[in-house]
């Protein structure tokens, strides 16, 4: 088990955004988190990746205890995510984008970094070969020099998802990565998932394609209004009629009874 | 910019700074040159605080004058060598500019522009009101540099001196853009939250670029103060503060070829138009809306865009 | 003692009030921290100043001077502001700082560096209140300020093209949705905060002289002031206006007087480090 959760709650206001919702995240899976629009997906994904800090609950990673502390403690500890409004760094190359992505793994300190000392130039070189390799796994070589803000739509989602594994994390959180991306380009991040879950990475996916949640998940979450209402095989919680009222109203359910 | 580009970069400068002294035809040029090399040491490490991380700075001048005074207190008053009262100084004032960056670099936008202003008005006040300690709004005299017997001055032998320094600030400030720590600072400047999701402590590198900055205005106010054998509190004022930021931001942010061509341009105008000296304040504020209005990205990247624009034409 | 250090923060205090109002409407209209605000105050004493000067009666030359430094208050924003409607923060703070420089250099060329004088409006016999002394102008400062609150207050309460204003600065778009004038409403309010600010400036001449750099300082603390009370809150403009004038009139008063600039400037910064409105608010949790 790599990451649990126990009782995750997150108001804003008088609204309950999140509602003591639990969840346990096996391992090298993939697991995605669907609901209707407001069932407080992208919350959860926050408050996994330390944005909002949670008005009560746990968050374990292992042995460490995650809850409340800053969002670049959660990065440290093995978290990456990608963001639904991309956050690229408009004023970087592509490939710069992910060597920044690259910080935690190898960076040489200040002085060596003022001073240009030995050590420096090879870590330098291996972070800008990683970040290459990357790159090209995402097949963005032709935009490698680019500037962020060039780049079309799809390319950036695919740049994200790069950005995010530049530091080799334990987990990684998409948010909506398959979002207004043509069927060739959406076969493209399945692919991608794949190959990355392949690699022993935990995904977390947050997703409205159907189709592609059922495909590429281990694991599904059904939250709603808050609340999980579901967690399971994508089989079984597709045939949920909790899951079906919660996306089709109880009018749906009756229809199909 | 890859790394043999920065070392061509560096190259270039330090040979225009060895042959610019064949066209200085006397001591008043000098004297300017001298002046442009001070200025662009502190606005090379403005334009990291400002440029890259995308803070703002409004007080500056402040460190600058406090780097100037504090070598002159321990040497003209403690009789302490300059050559370790410059350092001393700066190193103070380093030490300050972390004390305060701590609190007020959680501030943001126009919040952090009042806080870095005030910070700048109260040493320039401070600076003329204790006449006793400061000599007052008339200043005070500076001892000059002593470097193994060696007294330096005149203008000649501070142009290798300034020129030397700025060498090293460049060579100094392109290390740490070309590098994580300066790729954590754009992420910074791009998306504090995508930053902060890689790993980017933003207080801690905010607080470093600060000092850092800092530590480069000190060292050209030492340097200054030791040149001129003078200093005087007008050199931590709001309005020099503001001068500097107006040859970073017309030079180009996020450049620090930006930031020399900023001060060159902006320290020999005001020269140039010495008969016009009544216009000078005009021509600063028609200089800095002019910039941020058509230009706001600076001289250097407008140019850089310009060039490689008409580059890819013949496509 | 302390009553006339009470009224002498007073004073200074509504002077900043205005002031600090004047920044407050244009930053809920444009977001824009206007800079150049102290130099409507300068404009405003100057002209008046100047214009008695050459034979003008009192009111008439206050007059002028007000609509003169309201006229430049729309130039600003049509020359300069709205130009560069998409900068960024940073940007428009150096905009707003060019336009206070080159608003100083033309003072200096259209009038001189001396320091002038306003005449005080109704005679300057002192009058005995309470144990101080105060200047009959000093009654006309607190007097007009707070009927020029009163009446913004009510032109934002009851007047259509205040509560249009006030419609803006809540949301834009919605405002443009329903039909409101974003542009105009711009303009309006650098207007009226130029109003405002040359409206400071014919107060406090009287007391406090005038001259071409005598805006700065005036600016800075207004512009203190209004980040006291909450930037984009009127009443809190005001309130901070009058806390920075007492809190500054007593640490002078009762510690010293040289370092009176010196104090007002710390509490700004204790304020902006210690309150949380001006870091938790502005900081809270974008959207991603």
């Amino acid at each position: 088990m790599l990451l649990r959760a126990e009782n995750l709650t997150r108001r804003f206001g008088g609204v309950s955004a999140l509602e003591a919702v639990d969840l346990e995240l096996a391992s090298g899976a993939v697991h995605a988190v669907i609901g209707p629009n407001g069932a407080g997906k992208t919350t959860l994904l926050n408050m996994l990746s330390g944005i909002y800090r949670p008005d009560s609950g746990e968050i374990r990673l292992g042995g460490l205890s995650l809850a409340g502390r800053a969002p670049h403690e959660f990065a440290a500890a093995g978290i990456a995510r990608t963001f639904q409004n991309l956050q690229v760094f408009p004023d970087m190359s592509a490939l710069e984008n992910v060597m920044a992505g690259r910080w935690l793994r190898s960076r040489a300190g200040l002085a060596a970094t003022l001073f240009r000392l030995p050590s420096f130039r090879r870590l330098e070189e291996e972070c800008r070969a990683a970040a290459e390799e990357l790159i090209d796994e995402v097949g963005l070589a032709r935009w490698r020099d680019a500037r962020a803000d060039a780049l079309p739509y799809g390319a950036l989602k695919r740049l994200e998802i790069a950005r995010a594994l530049a530091a080799g994390p334990k987990l990684v959180l998409l948010d909506e990565p398959a979002a207004g991306l043509n069927p060739g380009e959406t076969r493209q991040v399945d692919e991608l998932i794949r190959r990355v879950a392949g690699r022993g990475v935990t995904v977390v996916l947050v997703e409205h394609n159907m189709k592609l949640v059922m495909e590429v998940s281990d694991h599904v979450i059904v939250l709603d209004q808050g609340r999980k209402i579901a967690d399971g095989e994508p089989r079984s919680v597709s045939a949920d009629p909790l899951v079906i009222e919660a996306y089709l109203g109880a009018g749906a359910l009756r229809a199909a009874a | 910019m890859r790394p043999s580009g920065s070392r061509a970069s560096l190259l270039a400068l330090a040979a225009a700074l060895a042959a610019l002294p064949l066209v200085l035809a006397n001591n008043y040029t000098y004297e300017v040159a001298i002046l442009v090399g001070l200025n662009a040491i502190t606005c090379v490490g403005l334009n990291l605080l400002v440029g890259y991380a995308g803070q703002i700075s409004l007080g500056h001048a402040g460190f600058f004058g406090l780097g100037a005074y504090g070598s002159a207190l321990l040497a003209a008053r403690y009789g302490w060598p300059p050559l370790v009262s410059l350092p001393a100084a700066v190193a103070a004032v380093g030490v300050l500019a972390w004390a305060i960056g701590r609190p007020i670099l959680r501030l943001r936008g126009h919040y952090l522009a009042m806080a870095t202003l005030g910070f700048g008005v109260i040493v320039s006040i401070v600076l003329s009101i204790e006449d006793r300690v400061t000599g007052g709004p008339d200043g005070m005299a500076v001892p000059p540099l002593q470097v193994l017997g060696f007294t330096l001055q005149g203008e000649r032998i501070w142009y290798w001196v300034v020129a030397a320094v700025l060498l090293a600030a460049v060579w100094l400030a392109q290390n740490l853009v070309d590098s994580p720590h300066g790729r954590a600072l754009r992420a910074l400047h791009g998306s504090e939250t995508a930053a902060a999701a890689l790993g980017v402590d933003a207080a801690r590198h905010k607080l470093f670029v600060f000092v850092l900055s800092a530590l480069f205005a000190a060292t050209a106010g030492g340097l200054a103060a030791h040149y001129a054998g003078f200093i005087t509190p007008a050199k931590a004022s709001f309005l020099h503060s503001i001068e500097l930021v107006t040859m970073v931001v017309f030079g180009g942010m996020a450049s620090t070829a930006g930031a020399l061509v900023g001060a060159a341009v902006l320290t020999t105008l005001p020269q140039l138009l010495t008969m016009l000296k009544e216009y000078e304040m005009v021509v600063l504020g028609a200089v800095l809306m002019g910039t941020m209005i058509f230009m706001p990205r600076g001289i250097v990247p407008t140019l850089e865009k310009v060039l490689a624009a008409a580059r890819r034409k013949p496509d | 003692m302390l009553t006339q250090y009470l009224l002498s923060g007073l004073t200074s205090g509504a002077i900043y009030a205005l002031v600090a109002l004047g920044f407050a409407l244009v930053y809920n209209a444009s977001h824009v921290v206007n800079f150049a605000q102290g130099e409507f105050v300068m404009i405003g004493g100057m002209a008046a100043a100047v214009l008695v000067e050459a034979g003008l009666p009192l009111p008439l030359s206050i007059a002028i001077s007000i609509a003169g430094a309201t006229a430049v208050g729309l130039l600003l924003e049509k020359l300069a502001i709205e130009p560069a409607r998409n900068a960024s923060v940073v940007a428009l703070i150096i905009i707003t700082i060019g336009a206070s420089i080159l608003l100083r250099g033309l003072a200096t060329l259209v009038w001189d560096k001396k320091i002038h004088r306003l005449p005080a409006f109704s005679g300057e016999a002192p009058l005995s209140l309470g144990g101080a002394t105060l200047l009959p102008q000093v009654l006309w400062v607190l007097g007009v300020s707070a009927a020029a609150v009163a009446a913004l207050t009510w032109f934002f309460r009851r007047t259509l093209a205040g509560k249009a204003m006030l419609a803006v600065s809540h949301n834009r778009l919605a405002a443009e949705l329903m039909g409101i004038s974003v542009r105009r409403t711009l303009a309006a309010s650098f207007a009226l905060s130029a109003a405002l600010g040359a409206l400071a400036g014919v107060l406090i001449a009287p007391i406090a002289f005038t001259s071409w750099d005598s805006g700065v300082m005036l600016g800075l603390k207004g512009f203190a002031a209004a980040m006291l009370g909450g930037l984009g809150s009127s009443a809190g403009a005001v309130l901070g206006g009058l806390a920075l004038g007492l809190v500054e009139a007593i640490g002078a008063g009762y510690l010293s007087s040289a370092y009176k600039d010196v104090f007002a400037f710390l509490i700004i910064l204790a304020a902006l480090v210690l309150l949380p409105q001006g870091l938790l608010g502005r900081g809270a949790a974008e959207r991603v």
